[in-house]
């Protein structure tokens, strides 16, 4: 008989399960690497793109001259770090003549790449070079804001394809309690033209404005640039399906015959089969027929010792 | 008025203004900036309108509020984990109506009379505690009731790993091995006669690749090697030649080598150097044949001795050889 191999500590094993498909699954991490060539830009945007998301991605500092996403062939190297560094975003950087500048942003899926979005670096400005109040500087892992300005994320293909990878990207995790102190960021992603966007990050001011909803206010913290989409690859139809599955688990069963009522409570609504009562026949009550025959009978016994005596 | 015209997904803090473009792109970059930043005020408060108007809890830090689940659905980043199969145990527990109950940490040992643990060491009922086991009638003379007991609990606790293993192929059917097994997986065999098919090794592979890299009409010496590929380890034939000069060391190499291989070549067919029987026959053969010519053309035999190495000059000289070797011995013997 073969062995069968188990991690021997308890911590290999906890790190092993939390690896393991989940139903309610945690936030997606972040793989974030370099191509052969890269710029001063693409890699300012890398470290920045790190930065934003410190606490739930990765970075490679290697150069890597076998990853290419968009080609067959080329994406071995990419899946492996992922399963390795347990990451399901990436952000590839890479310059060349041909695209200079480029990123390119993808999801995976078990560890094969789901879809891609290639974008260019135009007009980059860095986190260093806005001045503002540094008691607004987001917090690390705080939830942020989104704001998806113009009609092209709707219209546009590559955009919309665009606009959810980057919603996936910088989202974080899902939370279900969240608390309105720690709100301090805000992503804000204009449709310039039909294949350029500006994207910029911003703090929250919350100023008071007399009533429970405060007043926002928002200051440019960067970074901040022009994203030019190339390339984009769409996931494949029925995997598509497959991955928006939703556990049946989850999914609430919707109870029947029971509503609720703010005043009432919980209402149940009971089906009683209609009775018939016109056509019902009642029972011969035995018992009651011979009760009443003996006492007639006992009457007429008494009636007959009177006459007797 | 204003908020109708945006989609608001509370759940990822999400606002999208559909509608919005840009009459006239804005000259100057700062013109941009400052545009966008205002209608996404607009945006972020109309996020913030909604999300501070839900019920809160208070808490020292501040109010916390239940978000709504996302309405814009992402995908997955694993697929959904799939159920175990039940064990066969389980299977029988449920058809019996067998229900797990629980059982303390402590249990009363009758050995002992104290409370010791249920499991692990210094164990209530430990095997090993037992000093003295009685007799019975039924028990056999020479055997250690001891080692018996020990025989028995070996023999269940294989069985019970036996079963462990049957429930896990079972489980790896369906793709539902628990996550810590999950990856090491590959280990496990197929069928319970069948070993798993063995992983070719480094070398043998190197040895395949090599063959099949020299397989051309020019031994692979105008190929393209891979990336990582070596070059095969026995590029052509090694052939030693020994000095044939005689002397002693190295000179007598050659010597020693052919001796031995006379001497083994001898020994082993010495016996078969003469084959009686065939000379034998051969020679009858032979003779027949002759007998034969001169009876059938006695009278046209005029020079035989002329035509004859005309036709096969080799096969009468291997036949004159032989014959007038072998004849002989044969003869004689």
């Amino acid at each position: 008989m073969l062995e069968i191999r188990t991690p021997k500590t308890r911590r290999a094993k906890r790190a092993i399960e939390k690896r393991a498909p989940k139903l309610v699954e945690n936030g997606k991490k972040t793989l974030i690497l370099l191509g052969t060539k890269t710029s001063n830009v693409l890699n300012a945007i890398l470290t920045e793109i790190y930065h934003l998301k410190k606490n739930d991605s990765v970075k490679y500092s290697r150069r890597n001259d076998n990853i290419r996403p968009f080609e067959s062939g080329g994406e071995a190297s990419l899946e492996f770090f992922s399963l390795k560094t347990d990451c399901s975003l990436f952000v590839f950087g890479s310059h060349s003549k041909k695209r200079p500048n480029n990123l390119v942003m993808g999801r995976t899926y078990d560890h094969h790449i789901y879809d891609l979005v290639e974008v260019g670096v135009e007009n980059f400005k860095s986190m260093d070079s806005f001045s503002y109040d540094k008691k607004l500087a987001p917090q690390i892992g705080s939830k942020p804001f989104f704001a998806f300005i113009g009609e092209g994320f709707e219209s546009v293909e590559e955009l919309k394809h665009l606009k959810e990878v980057l919603l996936d990207l910088f989202r974080g995790q899902v939370v279900s309690n969240l608390s309105l102190v720690g709100l301090d960021r805000v992503y804000v992603c204009t449709a310039v033209s039909s294949n350029k966007i500006f994207f910029t990050h911003c703090a929250l001011r919350l100023k008071r404005s007399g009533t429970v909803v405060p007043r926002m206010e928002l200051v440019e913290v960067g970074p901040s640039m022009d994203l030019l989409v190339r390339r984009h690859r769409l996931p494949d139809e029925s995997l598509r399906k497959e991955t928006m599955k939703i556990a049946p688990e989850l999914t609430k069963k919707k109870e029947k015959n029971v509503s609720g009522d703010a005043l009432q409570g919980k209402i149940g609504r009971i089906y009683i089969p209609n009775q018939q009562v016109g056509e019902k026949v009642l029972p011969n009550k035995a018992k009651g027929v011979k009760r009443e025959r003996r006492e007639a009978k006992l009457k007429g016994e008494a009636k007959k010792q009177k006459q007797d005596s | 008025m204003a908020e109708q015209q945006y989609q608001i997904d509370l759940g990822n803090l999400m606002a999208f203004d559909p509608h919005h473009h840009f009459p006239s792109l804005p000259s100057s970059r700062e013109e941009l900036v400052k545009e966008v930043l205002e209608k996404s005020t607009k945006l972020v408060q109309a996020v913030a309108d909604a999300l501070f108007n839900l019920p809160a809890t208070e808490d020292p830090n501040g109010p916390i509020v239940t978000l709504p689940p996302p309405t814009t659905r992402l995908p997955r980043e694993k697929p959904l984990p799939k159920k175990k199969p039940p064990t066969k145990w389980e299977l029988f527990a449920k058809k019996k109506g067998i229900v797990n109950r629980k059982k303390g940490k402590l249990a009363y040992d009758e050995q002992t009379d104290s409370w010791k643990r249920r499991h692990g060491y210094d164990r209530v009922n430990d095997d090993n505690d037992i000093p003295i086991i009685e007799a019975k009638m039924t028990d056999e003379p020479g055997e250690d009731p001891f080692a018996k007991r020990r025989v028995e609990k070996k023999h269940r606790v294989e069985k019970q790993e036996k079963n462990r293993l049957q429930n896990l192929k079972q489980a790896a059917k369906v793709g539902a091995l628990p996550s810590h097994i999950q990856l090491a997986a590959t280990a496990l065999p197929i069928t319970g006669t069948q070993a798993a098919p063995r992983k070719a090794s480094k070398n043998e592979l190197e040895n395949v690749a090599g063959m099949a890299a020299t397989s051309t009409a020019s031994g692979g010496k105008f190929d393209k090697k891979l990336l990582g590929e070596k070059p095969p380890k026995h590029e052509g034939k090694y052939r030693k030649f020994l000095p044939v000069v005689e002397g002693s060391g190295m000179g007598s190499l050659e010597k020693q080598q052919n001796d031995k291989i006379l001497s083994k070549l001898f020994s082993k067919h010495s016996h078969e150097i003469l084959d009686v029987e065939k000379a034998v026959n051969m020679y009858n053969v032979k003779r027949e044949k002759k007998r034969r010519n001169q009876g059938g053309r006695s009278s046209s035999t005029t020079t035989p001795g002329k035509l004859k190495p005309n036709k096969k000059p080799y096969k009468k000289t291997s036949s004159k050889m032989g014959s007038s070797s072998n004849k002989g011995k044969s003869k004689s013997k």
